[in-house]
């Protein structure tokens, strides 16, 4: 008897030594991960009533909103727990996130496919203090009984962007593009002479997932934009015509044409390529948003040679076009969280968007922001926004909102595209377009 | 084993001596594996089982639907392309894995020089996770075919031989060792005897040395067979389910999505509809790699009796 | 033998002709790794376009690469690095230990409990990851199992039944008497006998959990925690920051510690592995 005492003692050291070895670990865990560690450190401070997770969905503005976070932590003590999602990833994040125990408490709707699938779960914003702050309803989303159920709380705007000085290198200016003819009539010129002037019109239209994004999902706004206009569609449709896909194939065809990445390299290619050739002066022409200026303007390219233009595509009418503007970051509270979290999030809101410290920050990171105590962003593209709608341009809306199932419907898209650079057929494209489109809606809208 | 089997019988009254006591310590010894698998294992089995018959959206709001999710998903062209096309390329992966592999080792136990070396050398890209090795190959084969002005993610076609290059660039190694040590399990006085019989080198390797094999071609086969059906990560990193083919009606197939893929996308797309199709196919899934799986146990553990 | 000189020689030929076809294919096994290194060296866009050629004075930018890589995806690489080190050390040795006391409680008393876990281990064998993701997921952040901390217990859970297998098998196989013995010299007799299936099961479970994406990928809380698959995967999906050169470089690093890993190990991984596909 006495041997298999031994024998167990033995082997109970031996567990005891595993099991120490887990919890010992524990004790890194702080020095290991500093940004989110304050929601489970001052779980047992009596001091804090609530708590805010926040599910980020702009990997760029991670680092501004772990900052802020933290310093409101620090001036209420209140934790705030911001998590980004990996680009791409932001439905997946979310579902998975939303299953959780501490689920966020503020996450992003930015959309009417997102509304579908977690309107649910969104608290009605219209009577707390933080929407009394908002001077717009234009960017907020509403449900079936027009609660507000996410709140845009910054616009942004894309088109081209162009390199002024490049361009009048070329012997071209700004004023001549007034349309797709004459855009496309500069771009065939510097394109054809593009060895001569050491740059082309365009920058790669890359296909990769870092890039693709850009054409599935801003260039498509286009056809969906003129085609609900002329349609007078205000909700999520349940299938599109196509009638404008066109145009989207004119625009996109000069994209692949007038530059230096055609074919089957474009597929491969990626926007870091793309925003590299703009930047170092190889490209006139770059398609991207008003996002992008710190990035450029960083990498050495002077404001004043920046200009954004509208993405003309051929449609009737398009001189008096101005840049797409809209928004796809809303926000929406988390209903299902605790009492505690949700006011603890409303408040932290509000502070995101009156006080000096966030409204320096989000002037900074996105721009002009619908808030009575907002401030003026110094960024040229949003000048520019302003000056179109100023001289009484339509305003090209996000058309896309509306895209069912966005991820896998622009999945389709650029994979169609993809086929059809590298010498594929244009139907391709078409039958993503639209047979993509009810096909997402009829699964999304399935019981 | 014979020798070994009749000593435990004689032992088998004394182990209660040894039984006790241990069976005393239960909470020690089988707890806290026993608690780990139901928490890892068990519980989400069973409600995985249970959710594939609810439509949810989240695992705690759930409302029952019965067999429709079993329906929809059979019904559903881009799963039952993924099955075919999962068993065509486990077709294939085996057949071409095994051959090549086999002959590796056939070659590496002729006591060739450096054969060490070699199978070191053939080895390796086993320890390479699957992510990592759908990289390194998505980038050569872009390399390569950027030259022909395509790319991987256009053609069906490649995506399917892609992956199959990649998974004989990682398995041969693996089932090479499984072949290595078959073969020289392989009696050496019968090769003499043969050899002194006259036989050619080939009579030998098909009379003599395939039979004696036999066991590791059954492992090695239903390996492939399994590791084929299971693949993901290299799916995933290599295609990711590229190009796509629109049916009439809008419905995509992802022309390169295998099973595990499939199934993982209709759980996370940003379709959470869907999310009840996903767990019923992921059942009809676990149905099929369970049945190649024990009969995989059935069959060794019979040839094991039979040694 | 001797009595062949001809044949010998010619045999000898053809050998030497396998050993250098052999060298060849070996070096075409081995050129993709070196792909990565080459490219790793190289500097963004020429990775894209040259992928298979040197680099040269244009494309060259040393190191650069790795330094940008560290940081590069809003992550520090070395964090990845840790984290899986961690995981896949501690998980491989709780279900080392935990499931060979198991196996030999198993193996020894014939409860119809322990049979019963017995064949549910052997039954989960054949499960695929797949079937129980979901709600694997929601179980091990319910019980707080999300992190790198607790994440081992998740692995002993759902990696337990190939060990228990293997384990219970072996401990079957050995006489009763070498246990009485043991009761004298306690563990000393046992452990040891367990070595060479310790060895097998463990080369198993460290290959599995450190290449493994999915599960930690749907159970670790992914901001905080990466492994480095997660790491690698997350690379490539960043709008706008793909920096082939870096990821490359991150490649490399990734595969440079199982190769050291392997070559240091090789007698044992190869055995293991031999041991492990005749067992399970």
């Amino acid at each position: 008897m006495k041997k298999f005492l031994a024998l167990l003692l033995t082997a109970v050291m031996v567990f005891a030594m595993a099991a120490c070895s887990a919890p010992a670990a524990d004790e890194t865990e702080p020095a290991a991960e500093s940004t989110a560690a304050p929601a489970e450190d001052t779980s047992d401070k009596p001091a804090a009533t609530g708590s805010v997770y926040y599910l980020n969905f702009k990997p760029e503005a991670d680092a501004a909103w772990q900052e802020l976070a933290k310093k409101y932590t620090e001036l209420t003590g209140v934790p705030v727990k911001v998590v980004t999602a990996a680009s791409g990833d932001y439905q997946t994040t979310l579902t998975s996130e939303m299953d959780k125990s501490e689920a966020p408490t503020l996450f992003q709707c930015g959309n009417q496919g997102a509304l579908n699938t977690w309107g649910e779960y969104c608290l009605d914003l219209k009577d707390t203090d933080f929407y009394k702050e908002m001077t717009t309803d234009d960017f907020n989303l509403f449900g079936e009984n027009g609660e507000v159920l996410a709140a845009g709380y910054c616009y942004e705007a894309f088109g081209i962007i162009v390199n002024k000085a490049l361009l009048e290198k070329a012997g071209h200016s700004i004023d001549e593009i007034t349309n797709f003819e004459t855009l496309k009539a500069v771009a065939d010129d510097i394109h054809a002479r593009a060895a001569e002037l050491g740059f082309d019109a365009f920058s790669s239209s890359g296909l990769d997932g870092s890039s693709s994004w850009r054409f599935s999902g801003h260039l498509a706004n286009m056809p969906l934009f003129y085609e609900f206009r002329d349609d007078n569609v205000t909700s999520q449709p349940a299938t599109i015509t196509g009638k404008y896909l066109d145009n989207y194939k004119a625009i996109w065809d000069l994209y692949t044409t007038d530059t230096a990445t055609t074919g089957a390299d474009i597929i491969t290619a990626t926007g870091d390529m793309s925003s590299g050739e703009f930047k170092e002066g190889k490209a006139v022409f770059y398609q991207n948003g008003t996002w992008e200026y710190a990035g450029l303007v960083e990498a050495g390219l002077k404001p004043e040679d920046l200009a954004m233009i509208p993405i003309y595509c051929g449609v009737e009418g398009e001189e008096k076009a101005g840049l797409c503007c809209g928004t796809e970051n809303c926000w929406s509270v988390n209903k299902e969280a605790s009492e505690e979290n949700i006011q603890a999030t409303l408040d932290f809101m509000k502070w995101v968007v009156t006080s000096e410290e966030g409204t320096t920050m989000m002037a900074e990171q996105f721009g002009p922001c619908p808030f009575k105590s907002a401030k003026t962003p110094e960024n040229v593209f949003f000048a520019q926004a302003n000056d179109y709608i100023a001289k009484g341009n339509y305003v090209v809306t996000w058309a896309f909102n509306y895209t069912p199932a966005v991820e896998d419907w622009r999945a389709g898209v650029v994979d169609a595209l993809s086929k059809y650079v590298a010498g594929g057929s244009w139907d391709d494209v078409k039958t993503a377009f639209v047979d993509g489109w009810a096909a997402q809606y009829a699964a999304e809208h399935a019981e | 084993m014979r020798f070994w089997k009749r000593k435990r019988d004689d032992a088998a009254l004394n182990s209660i001596l040894i039984r006790r006591p241990i069976q005393r310590y239960f909470w020690l010894f089988l707890l806290p594996t026993f608690a780990a698998f139901c928490v890892g294992f068990l519980y989400p089995f069973c409600k995985g089982l249970f959710l594939s018959f609810c439509k949810f959206k989240t695992t705690s709001k759930w409302t029952w639907v019965g067999l429709t999710n079993y329906a929809k998903a059979l019904a559903d062209p881009s799963f039952m392309h993924a099955f075919w096309y999962t068993a065509i390329f486990a077709l294939v992966s085996l057949i071409i894995i095994n051959i090549l592999a086999f002959a590796v080792a056939y070659v590496l136990t002729q006591g060739i020089k450096g054969s060490n070396l070699f199978r070191t050398v053939f080895f390796m890209p086993n320890l390479i996770g699957g992510i990592v090795l759908g990289y390194i190959w998505s980038m050569i084969f872009d390399g390569i075919l950027t030259h022909y002005g395509t790319s991987i993610l256009l053609e069906t076609k490649y995506g399917f031989w892609g992956l199959i290059i990649l998974m004989c660039w990682q398995q041969i190694g693996y089932m090479m060792i499984i072949y290595i040590a078959g073969l020289q399990s392989v009696p050496e006085d019968m090769i003499e005897a043969a050899k002194i019989d006259g036989a050619t080198k080939w009579q030998t390797l098909w009379r003599i040395t395939i039979p004696n094999v036999m066991p590791s071609i059954t492992i090695c086969t239903f390996l492939t067979l399994t590791n084929s059906f299971k693949l993901f990560d290299q799916n995933l990193a290599l295609t990711g389910g590229r190009p796509f083919i629109m049916q009439a009606g809008g419905l995509t197939v992802k022309t390169t999505e295998m099973l595990a893929l499939n199934i993982v996308n209709s759980f996370y797309s940003t379709n959470v509809n869907s999310r009840g199709v996903g767990q019923a196919k992921a059942v009809l899934f676990f149905i099929l790699v369970a049945a190649i799986g024990l009969i995989q146990l059935k069959s060794t553990r019979s040839k094991e009796v039979q040694q | 033998m001797s009595k062949h000189i001809e044949t010998l020689s010619q045999e000898q030929r053809s050998k030497r002709i396998l050993t250098f076809t052999f060298a060849v294919i070996a070096v075409f096994y081995v050129l993709p790794i070196m792909l990565v290194l080459i490219n790793s060296l190289k500097s963004n866009s020429y990775v894209n376009m040259e992928t298979f050629a040197l680099p040269n004075a244009k494309s060259f930018v040393g190191l650069d690469n790795y330094k940008t890589g560290m940081t590069f995806g809003n992550y520090p690489f070395i964090k990845s690095v840790l984290y899986s080190l961690f995981i896949t050390v501690v998980s491989s040795a709780l279900i080392l230990i935990c499931t060979s006391m198991a196996a030999w409680y198993i193996a020894r008393v014939g409860s119809l409990f322990s049979k019963i876990v017995y064949y549910l281990c052997v039954f989960s064998m054949v499960v695929p990851f797949q079937m129980v993701m979901f709600t694997l997921a929601k179980t091990a952040d319910t019980l707080k199992l999300n992190t790198p901390w607790t994440i081992p217990i998740v692995y002993l859970g759902f990696g337990a039944g190939l060990a228990v297998f293997m384990f219970t098998g072996f401990v079957k196989a050995l006489p009763l008497e070498i246990e009485e013995a043991a009761a004298i010299d306690g563990c000393r007799v046992v452990f040891p006998m367990l070595k060479p299936t310790m060895i097998s099961v463990g080369v198993l479970e460290i290959m599995w959990v450190w290449n493994d994406y999915l599960l930690p990928y749907l159970v670790l809380d992914i901001n905080k925690y990466r492994t480095i698959p997660i790491h690698i995967q997350y690379l490539k999906g960043s709008y706008g920051t793909v920096d082939l050169g870096a990821t490359m470089a991150l490649i490399m690093l990734s595969i440079v510690p199982v190769i050291v890993f392997y070559l240091t190990c090789q007698k044992y991984i190869i055995k293991g592995v031999a041991a492990g596909a005749v067992k399970g």
